[in-house]
């Protein structure tokens, strides 16, 4: 992952130590080959990715004018008044904020359990490893809408079979839904997300350890000194998944709305993005869809470069 | 946490090769076996025990549901209501079944294909302009699927192919991790000096791919297809706003339809918990299968 990080300043940096700084032509072999392989892909992803940001941020810079308040409705260039907009819609910055509170705990409690448990597995201190790895991971072949409509009866307060607490909690309530929803997609992505890093811990060659083991450090000693700076690498891809998750929460928190009133239909950013443009305002919802995709793009973008930074030092 | 502590007491180290041979295998302490044992049964209480009430509900008639133990079986009414699910209003669960499976196979299927074919390319042939069509494709990794539903609907309203297969299945076949994983893996595993054995040989650039790089790059490539797979079947977002048909829906979307009219239609209940337990059966079912090829190439983005 450190490719997207600074590829312009690594070429400039490269530039004065490469004997051949001049611009010279690559000669192509297999043009023919080349584009048989790369242009299925190049228009698709133009098709389906390019167009659409192009598409989304030309949209969010009309505006509908119309001749009096029945008259026909016209699109006309209004510059960065969908932003200014955006910027004073107070529902949709609640709703930001909701989704990095959100982050902020969830993030770090479902990184930290799919870290115990690639550490233990990763021990000698398990007996049926097989077994454990699989049923941490089952929940993941769980779509995030039936995960969700599954939890929403667990947490009734009358259909629940705990109910002993749920009816004495309510966890569907304005106060805790927020971490009611928290809970259905850290229970839904622990066990990929512990995959990822014990695949990490795996290609860790053991020789690595025995020096250590024969100094005397322990388990711990070694999780904690070697294994965790060797795997930081896939921590930190699972924390830039995690994060541009979160910001995206949507599937969740839709179905709650069936289970709870407290999830309004301005909860999350997309659920923002989606009730706009129902109404329809599909220019706002434009440009709230590219302000939360730029808010992503910094926050993992920002997220990688400081990670990095820290295992320079 | 205590667990893991507990075994810094285990001084010497385990197994080891040294000239004079170790005095005594030393064992990790049992309390931090206990700790560490405890600690996972815990957790896979949590994680097992919503699918295991998920599964005795669906035995269960409805009247049952709420009447007996909800962790444990009463009458086994599975089949029976498997049958109702599958009779309801001509079947149309089965439908969203089968389209959930269309949509998320085929285009699983393309969207590895096109993302190896591409990601081989990247990784072992110069062109110009390389480079930069990698780092356009890593910012694409970045940018999530959800928000580029939005601007899709409007674009396929454009040319009126909202509420279609297409406008669900055509966006699925771009899968920009998928380059970066083979990529990645095609340098690391497709010897340079193995396509150039296959053109002396007199073998196409094209299937040189398809008989010798593809054997070599599968791991990666059942990954991308597994992910891709998973990320089409729990897709929402985009055929929430895309499709008003029920009879193009994926199961997710379906299942979502019928969980919002519970309080006005109270038999659906029953189909929604039935529904849920069958819909995850084919993902459980495919992970399974492809265990071995998944649990190779799944570090593959990550450690490098």
């Amino acid at each position: 992952m450190s490719a997207p990080a600074l590829p312009a300043a690594d070429a400039r940096s490269a530039a004065p130590r490469s004997p051949a700084p001049k611009p010279r032509k690559i000669k192509v072999s297999h043009p023919k080959a080349i584009a048989v392989f790369i242009v299925p892909f190049a228009v698709l992803f133009t098709l389906f990715y390019l167009v659409p940001i192009g598409y989304a941020i030309y949209q969010s810079l009309l505006v509908v004018e119309r001749d009096g308040t029945f008259g026909k409705a016209t699109e006309v260039f209004g510059g960065l008044t969908q932003y200014i907009a955006v910027f004073q819609n107070g529902p949709f910055w609640e709703s930001i904020t909701r989704v990095l509170a959100f982050g902020v705990v969830q993030v770090p409690v479902m990184l930290g359990l799919a870290l115990l448990f690639a550490l233990l597995l990763d021990s000698p201190l398990l007996r049926g490893k097989r077994f454990f790895r699989l049923a941490f991971f089952v929940p993941y072949a769980v779509p995030g809408v039936i995960a969700a409509i599954m939890w929403g009866f667990l947490y009734s307060p009358n259909l629940s079979p705990f109910t002993a607490v749920t009816s004495n909690i309510s966890f569907l309530s304005a106060d805790l839904v927020l971490w009611a929803i928290a809970n259905v997609v850290t229970w839904v992505y622990v066990g990929y997300n512990m995959l990822i890093i014990y695949s990490a811990l795996l290609a860790i060659p053991t020789e690595i350890y025995e020096a250590a083991r024969l100094d005397g450090a322990g388990q711990m000693r070694i999780a904690w000194s070697i294994k965790i700076p060797l795997i930081m690498p896939a921590i930190v891809l699972t924390g830039i998944f995690s994060i541009i998750g979160t910001l995206q929460l949507l599937a969740e928190p839709q179905v709650f709305r069936t289970f709870s009133s407290a999830v309004t239909s301005t909860f999350t950013p997309n659920l923002m993005v989606y009730s706009t443009s129902s109404i329809p305002n599909v220019n706002l919802a434009a440009a709230f869809s590219v302000v939360l995709a730029l808010a992503t793009f910094v926050l993992s973008f920002s997220f990688l470069k400081f990670t990095q930074r820290k295992e320079g030092k | 946490m205590s667990a893991l502590t507990e075994s810094s007491v285990a001084r010497s180290a385990k197994r080891v090769k040294t000239t004079t041979p170790a005095p005594k295998v030393a064992k990790e302490s049992p309390l931090s076996r206990i700790g560490a044992m405890t600690v996972m049964l815990v957790f896979t209480l949590y994680f097992l025990v919503p699918i295991w009430w998920l599964f005795i509900a669906g035995t269960k008639s409805s009247s049952q549901f709420t009447s007996t133990n909800p962790l444990w079986f009463a009458d086994f009414n599975l089949f029976a209501n498997i049958g109702n699910l599958v009779a309801y209003r001509d079947g149309v669960f089965l439908k969203w079944m089968l389209n959930s499976a269309l949509y998320a196979g085929a285009g699983a299927l393309l969207a590895t294909l096109f993302a190896g074919m591409a990601g081989y390319a990247l990784a072992k042939y110069r062109f110009p302009g390389r480079e930069l069509l990698f780092n356009i494709v890593l910012g694409g990794v970045l940018v999530p699927a959800t928000a580029l539903a939005l601007p899709l609907f409007l674009i396929f309203s454009q040319v009126s192919l909202t509420n279609t297969f297409w406008a669900v299945f055509l966006p699925s076949l771009v899968s920009p991790f998928g380059v970066y994983l083979t990529r990645i893996f095609a340098s690391a595993s497709v010897p340079d000096e193995l396509i150039e054995a296959a053109r002396l040989d007199g073998a196409g650039e094209v299937r040189t791919f398809f008989t010798v790089s593809v054997k070599l790059m599968f791991p990666a490539l059942v990954t991308v297809f597994l992910f891709q797979f998973v990320a089409i079947w729990n897709n929402f977002f985009l055929p929430l706003i895309m499709l008003r048909d029920e009879t193009l829906f994926p199961v997710t979307l379906g299942l979502y339809a019928w969980n919002s009219q519970v309080n006005q239609i109270p038999e659906l209940r029953g189909y929604v918990l039935i529904g849920a337990l069958l819909s995850i059966i084919p993902l459980i079912i495919l992970f399974l299968l492809l265990q071995r090829f998944w649990r190779n190439g799944l570090g593959a983005g990550s450690v490098k």
